[in-house]
């Protein structure tokens, strides 16, 4: 294999709180290779965005970040600010969920991404900027982009904002996006159309892209592989087919029966029971165990390693024991 | 059925309501239509879903139907007696046979009550015994796995899915007939999502309940639901029962919301049918000519400017608004390109 564009070893981030500190990734390693897109799915607290978070160092001061990052052959978890800055918007593009609160309500749009351009190339003349900056709008399918160029964010829709940050992300053509939950707050024919624009993209320029979301249905569209996290852990990873058709981990396969599906009337959906773990209080064995049909004494004792199971990677003792018994306990 | 019916008497008739808003400034007198004209019926014991995108009016449809809003015009008819004649009294008493479950229960539970007093809010408006409303509500409690120990804490000392169990609880407590759901599960994480559908079918069954159930999540709906409305700035284009419009799907703008939803498949993601819309809804206080659907249609004609279509059965068993419908199962369907460029 060559070498990976992105490389993540044991990532940690820690938040000091008042009662102590909370937990929120416990030694993530990922993998991103050039072109490729992968996707990090897991519900709320799992862990996926302050992952991506740290390796960009935009996590509040609090956060305590461990572990290596490894960014194109350099390290980049404690790397300098001014390093951090020029990968961030340069080498690293990134999207948010909310583009209203990630764009700057009095600066136009053009200003916003011109801006993003000159930070990364100082040099280039601002007719050459400018022209860039429209040729961006138009790649994002922006109607009447010299005019757009003009309008404030709040004069965008949703979709329109989020085709904003598209176009900044991908100004300095980057290597890699970042993409943390980019179609959750639109509506679905909205999120059709981001998503169209965002393939579109890469299949024009073979940029690599991590996309975050909490939405399988999504991942299953767009990623080639595939991690599933969980109290602040990767629980499964493996190319998407395989991951769907042949997950081992019990989390994995309760997420997919516990949605119900548009194209199936009258399945049974199984919820998964129990609560996500609480991160403040660092569990011992497997974060999973308590809400896992399968759990034995030996989940609470040792916290499991990803390792090869099968079609995946599973972090899981009884993989692929544990799957098939989770399977039965809830039909 | 959601076909208005007069021969028998549904629980819930609404017929031609429409709700405006006014915008602007008060000199310019604009007005909003955020619901314009819409009719069905809810039979007891059924659930009817509304869904369409942000903005087509389902909230605003669902709080006139229970009267937290004044429709403009139009009837709201519960078992016979029409809303709109009742006095505040009357309608205060008819209010504890509909009830309403709210998208966040951290914003409609008041922080400032335990939950004891939140579930007991109704029961003594509604002028129930003390006996009786600590039975009913240990009754509920125990249904949706909170225990009696949890009515002396307060909402944010439970998670959103226990905050949603305790808003179902709180609708409950005085025995309606019918429920409007108001995007009950959106803000919950799948898993706990799971869990209070389950829980929304198991009370359904067990009390008789009649839900309208607004959501924008067409995974959801086709799990819950008896009939389905779709809804497009203010208007429904198409209703039907639930295997009518996901597999019989004859509205563009229905096929589209279909064809959009991702499907948590990687096979079926990659070869099911394309349906991209051209553009963003167009704004209410401006709707277009004619179908009001027509700006982002890819089948729009000429006739679709000039004459609004209505909601109609052209001979497929379901109505439609569309000058042009073609029955299509676009969930299913492979390899049909409709894939449009975006201008």
């Amino acid at each position: 294999m060559r070498d990976a564009l992105l490389t993540l070893k044991g990532l940690s981030v820690e938040f000091a709180v008042s009662t102590g500190s909370v937990h929120a990734v416990r030694g993530v390693d990922l993998d991103v290779q050039r072109g490729e897109v992968v996707g990090i799915v897991g519900e709320s607290g799992s862990g996926k965005s302050a992952t991506m978070l740290a390796l960009l160092g935009l996590l509040a001061p609090n956060a305590v970040v461990g572990g290596s990052a490894r960014f194109d052959g350099s390290e980049i978890i404690g790397a300098t600010g001014s390093h951090l800055r020029s990968l961030r918007g340069g080498k690293i593009g990134m999207i948010f969920q909310d583009p209203m609160t990630s764009l700057n309500p009095v600066l136009t749009i053009g200003h916003q991404i011109a801006e993003a351009i000159e930070v990364h190339q100082p040099t280039m003349r601002p007719k050459r900027v400018m022209a860039r900056v429209q040729e961006l709008l138009e790649m994002v399918s922006i109607p009447h982009a010299s005019e757009r160029m003009r309008s404030h964010p709040h004069e965008l829709s949703g979709g329109m904002r989020q085709r904003v940050m598209i176009a900044m992300a991908v100004a300095n053509e980057p290597e890699l996006i970042i993409a943390d939950e980019p179609t959750t707050a639109l509506d679905v024919t909205i999120q059709a159309q981001i998503l169209e624009v965002l393939a579109d993209l890469r299949q024009r320029t073979n940029t690599a892209m991590v996309i975050i979301t909490h939405d399988l249905g999504v991942v299953a569209g767009v990623a080639d592989r595939v991690n599933v996290m969980y109290g602040g852990r990767v629980v499964e990873r493996g190319n998407v087919d395989d991951l769907f058709y042949s997950g081992e981990h019990p989390y994995t396969n309760g997420l997919l029966a516990c949605l119900p599906r548009l194209d199936r009337r009258g399945q049974s959906i199984e919820p998964i029971g129990g609560a996500p773990p609480v991160l403040d209080v660092l569990p011992t064995g497997c974060s999973f165990a308590p809400r896992c049909g399968a759990a034995q004494p030996e989940c609470n004792a040792s916290d499991p390693v990803l390792r090869r199971v099968g079609a995946t990677e599973v972090a899981c003792h009884f993989a692929p024991d544990a799957a098939r018994v989770s399977r039965k306990v809830t039909v | 059925m959601t076909e208005p019916d007069n021969s028998s008497t549904p629980l819930l008739q609404v017929r031609d309501l429409v709700k405006s808003f006014p915008v602007g400034s008060s000199r310019r007198g604009g007005q909003v239509q955020a619901v314009a004209g819409v009719s069905f019926d809810l039979q007891r014991g059924e659930t009817l879903s509304l869904v369409g995108e942000s903005g087509c009016g389902k909230s605003t449809t669902a709080r006139c139907v229970v009267r937290i809003l004044d429709p403009s015009s139009g009837t709201v008819r519960f078992d016979g007696t029409d809303l709109g004649n009742l006095d505040a009294g009357g309608l205060r008493s008819m209010r504890s046979r509909f009830q309403m479950v709210f998208q966040d229960p951290q914003a409609s539970l008041n922080p400032r009550m335990t939950v004891g007093d939140i579930l007991n809010e109704p029961l003594e408006i509604h002028g129930v015994d003390r006996a009786e409303a600590s039975e009913r509500i240990n009754e509920l409690l125990s249904l949706v796995q909170l225990r009696p120990s949890d009515l002396d804490r307060y909402p944010h000392q439970f998670s959103g899915g226990q905050r949603q169990r305790i808003g179902i609880v709180r609708a409950l407590v005085l025995r309606p007939e019918m429920i409007a759901l108001d995007e009950p599960v959106s803000a919950l994480d799948v898993s706990i999502q799971a869990e209070i559908i389950r829980l929304l079918e198991q009370l359904r069954d067990q009390f008789g309940l009649a839900y309208l159930f607004i959501a924008h999540d067409l995974s959801v709906v086709r799990h819950l639901s008896d009939h389905v409305a779709v809804m497009y700035l203010g208007k429904f284009v198409e209703t039907g029962t639930n295997e009518q419009i996901y597999e019989s799907t004859a509205h563009p703008y229905t096929q589209a919301l279909l064809a959009a939803a991702p499907i948590p498949d990687p096979q079926v993601e990659r070869s099911r049918t394309r349906i991209v819309l051209v553009g963003e809804p167009p704004s209410p206080i401006n709707p277009p000519s004619g179908c009001r659907f027509r700006t982002r249609c890819w089948k729009a004609e000429a006739r679709c400017a000039e004459e609004e279509p209505q909601l109609a059965d052209p001979g497929i068993g379901h109505l439609v608004a569309c000058h042009f419908p073609e029955v299509s199962n676009v969930i299913l369907h492979r390899s049909t390109n409709y894939r449009e460029a975006i201008t």
